[in-house]
């Protein structure tokens, strides 16, 4: 025995130790849990760390109202086999209620909108400690983002006031109304993701894998034919057509597209990934394609 | 599950020093640069008319420092070959930046240093060699870049390995390995280079790739900080207890003999659990549930140990401590300290000596440390500390001090075993 751990039993390891600091030092945390595979991945780590007990705190969801339903039911289902509350923040409310506005222009999207909603269920909730699943592969702002994020009053995230973070000591001291967003994920990568969800057999939504669906180009995404989203009939580069393909990320319908694909299980979309010359969220999102610093702006502003 | 294991590296060096070049070479060459983001700085090299694609522009991070054409934070980078997977720790080079090093250096196994070949060892290769010696960074490797500038010069390599070679005497660094490269032809980056065939090492990524660190961690003093008592609230775990925590250093194993710390009450190890399995070891940096044979009162911030091989355990302490606040460390300050999985609260008795790491030269009349400074100070906290060396044992000796009235994090502490 040479008493040394793979690099995705070293990640799980400290995933694990990062949940319980949390567990051990927070008086309200939750989970942000989407449906998605990150978040799929950290609600395991979080049931993993908090065995043989219960999770001690909800999951938090924020529907942007245009969200796919396999993501929905997969969410809903998740949560009743693990018995825990679901919390969720709407989108549609608060547009409803007039707290925030729609962009009604052709390809808008909600993303944005959702930081209101999240910011506003974190406050009415008292959280003080949300677990994400960002990863900092994904985007150069969240290069820099700290395992333990500090949010201000606002929710807000300052990139040149962030606390140092030294060894595993982590520092989650917080003033009032001020809370953290936690990523536990933070040294994972997209394909350190796609091989622990092989090797721990975790349950994904089904639309992560291939599938037949009618679909059609805008500028340079691909986007599926959805009650949000459809082409300029006059334009015939838009025509409708279906495709094989496969959501490498899951947000709003509205702004994740899918990627050509024809792997139908773990192995064949790790194989996939592996050789892949596109990054995730250059492939599938079009709300980082705004301008250079959209992830960063966003984020400022209290954004996952 | 895949069998490659982590190599957590820290970098260090100026923008001038072909560092991040050097960085997106590595991403580039071992095909972790996606086309989208290729495509990207292709664009931006071509609007601002340089002669190349500037690889450098992959690392470059957040709208505040491009405006002002630094790097202001550590930065996180992800790569992997079939052998291993790298996590980089890139931090500035800047001299106000020393508290960014030491934080890349915090959880590195070894530290990446460039030198530029054409000016040889400035007083920052010497300041980031000293850093990687005061984490005690097991291995240090000195990439001597731009050789291209330098006509290949074997003599100059040898040259600058020299002086950084007398440098390092003074300094505790067991592995030190010199590299002549090109980071931006790639010359023994991944590929050995058909240019110096005088050198007869490996080139970076390799040796990378098989530098052996399994031994630089410490298995020998069992030593489990206790984070979470687990008491499951259900009717068939009724009598359940478990103790949730990570082994900081050491070999635990069922039926052996352990004391607990503070109380001193000796039980024998049950049962160690990881979800739901029953393991019959654990070692570092393993995230398991103990349980005890015996029902003792065991709170988080407690340790288990052998009972014939415990930690020091005092209130009176002495440190080297890095300050990282603006406002300065003064005698008789009273701050926050998170040790292990324990938070207590520190005085700063007295500022022996600051440090200039540039000459090493110890100032025993300083009476304050400000932004950046390293120095040696002695303290007492409200707690008892269960510690051992920094030398010994990166885990069980270090700490960090936090302001109480902003609650941010203020400096970070090695400590040592005299006071």
């Amino acid at each position: 025995m040479n008493y040394t751990l793979s690099h995705l039993e070293a990640l799980e390891a400290e995933a694990i130790y990062v949940i319980r600091e949390v567990v051990a030092e927070f008086e309200r945390p939750c989970l942000l849990f989407s449906g998605g595979k990150d978040s799929a991945v950290l609600l395991h780590l979080a049931v993993k760390a908090c065995w043989p007990g219960q999770l001690p705190f909800p999951v938090l969801h924020i529907d942007t109202g245009h969200n796919f339903p396999e993501v929905l039911d997969f969410r809903d289902r998740r949560v009743a086999e693990l018995g825990v509350r679901l919390v969720v923040g709407s989108v549609q409310d608060a547009i409803d209620n007039g707290e925030v506005t729609e962009d009604k222009t052709p390809g808008a999207s909600r993303n944005r909108l959702q930081t209101h909603s999240l910011i506003e269920a974190i406050a009415r909730n008292r959280f003080d400690a949300v677990f994400g699943g960002g990863r900092r592969d994904e985007e150069k702002a969240r290069a820099k983002e700290r395992v333990f994020s500090h949010r201000d009053e606002f929710g807000q995230w300052d990139p040149r006031r962030q606390r140092p973070e030294l060894w595993n000591l982590y520092n989650g001291r917080y003033r009032k109304g001020e809370h953290f967003r936690i990523f536990p994920l933070s040294n994972w990568t997209e394909l350190d993701i796609w091989q622990y969800i092989e090797n721990e057999s975790i349950e994904l939504p089904g639309i992560y894998f291939a599938h037949e669906r009618e679909v059609f180009r805008k500028g340079q995404m691909l986007l599926a034919l959805t009650p949000y989203t459809q082409p300029d009939p006059a334009n015939p580069e838009e025509e409708v057509h279906t495709a094989s393909v496969r959501y490498r990320t899951v947000g709003d319908m509205t702004c994740t597209s899918p990627v050509l694909s024809t792997a139908k299980t773990i192995e064949e979309v790790i194989q996939e990934i592996s050789t892949t010359r596109i990054s995730e969220r250059g492939a599938t999102r079009a709300d980082d394609k705004f301008s250079e610093a959209a992830m960063e702006d966003r984020k400022r502003e209290g954004y996952f | 599950m895949s069998q490659t294991d982590l190599l957590r590296f820290a970098t260090a060096g100026s923008v001038d020093d072909g560092k991040s070049t050097l960085i997106g070479r590595l991403l580039y060459d071992s095909k972790q640069i996606f086309e989208d983001q290729l495509e990207a700085i292709e664009k931006t090299s071509l609007d601002r008319g340089d002669e190349y694609v500037d690889l450098a522009l992959l690392t470059d991070g957040l709208r505040a420092e491009r405006e002002q054409g630094i790097t202001i934070d550590v930065a996180y980078r992800y790569f992997s070959t079939p052998k291993r997977k790298f996590i980089i720790a890139d931090s500035p080079g800047h001299i106000q930046h020393t508290r960014n090093m030491i934080t890349g250096c915090s959880t590195a196994d070894l530290v990446l240093v460039l030198v530029d070949a054409r000016n040889g060892i400035t007083e920052q290769t010497k300041r980031h060699a000293f850093i990687a010696s005061l984490l005690r960074i097991s291995h240090l490797v000195v990439c001597i870049n731009k050789m291209d500038l330098v006509g290949w010069s074997k003599e100059r390599f040898q040259e600058i390995r020299a002086e950084l070679e007398t440098f390092v005497t003074r300094l505790q660094i067991p592995d030190i390995t010199f590299i002549p490269i090109s980071a931006l032809q790639g010359d023994n980056v991944v590929d050995r280079s058909t240019a110096m065939p005088w050198y007869e090492g490996a080139s970076l990524l390799h040796h990378l790739e098989d530098v052996h660190i399994a031994s630089d961690r410490n298995l020998i003093d069992l030593r489990f900080p206790v984070q979470l008592v687990m008491r499951p609230r259900s009717q068939q775990l009724h009598d359940y207890r478990g103790y949730a925590g990570q082994v900081a250093s050491g070999i635990l194993g069922v039926g052996d003999e352990v004391m607990v710390l503070p109380s001193g009450f000796v039980s024998k190890v049950e049962g160690i659990e990881f979800y739901d399995q029953e393991l019959e070891q654990a070692f570092p940096p393993m995230s398991v549930i103990i349980r005890l044979a015996d029902d003792l009162d065991i709170s988080r911030g407690d340790m288990l140990c052998r009972p014939h091989n415990k930690p020091y355990i005092s209130q009176d302490l002495s440190a080297t401590v890095c300050w990282m606040s603006e406002k300065p460390l003064e005698e008789g300050t009273k701050l926050a300290i998170k040790h292990n999985t324990a938070w207590g609260k520190a005085l700063v008795h007295e500022i022996r000596y600051r440090l200039d790491i540039n000459t090493l030269h110890r100032d025993e009349s300083a009476k304050e440390l400000g932004l950046n400074d390293i120095g040696r100070i002695s303290f007492r906290t409200t707690v008892p500390l269960f510690y051992d060396e920094y030398r010994v044992n990166k885990a069980t000796g270090s700490f960090v001090l936090v302001d109480e009235q902003t609650q941010v994090t203020v400096a970070a502490g090695m400590l040592l075993t005299h006071t």
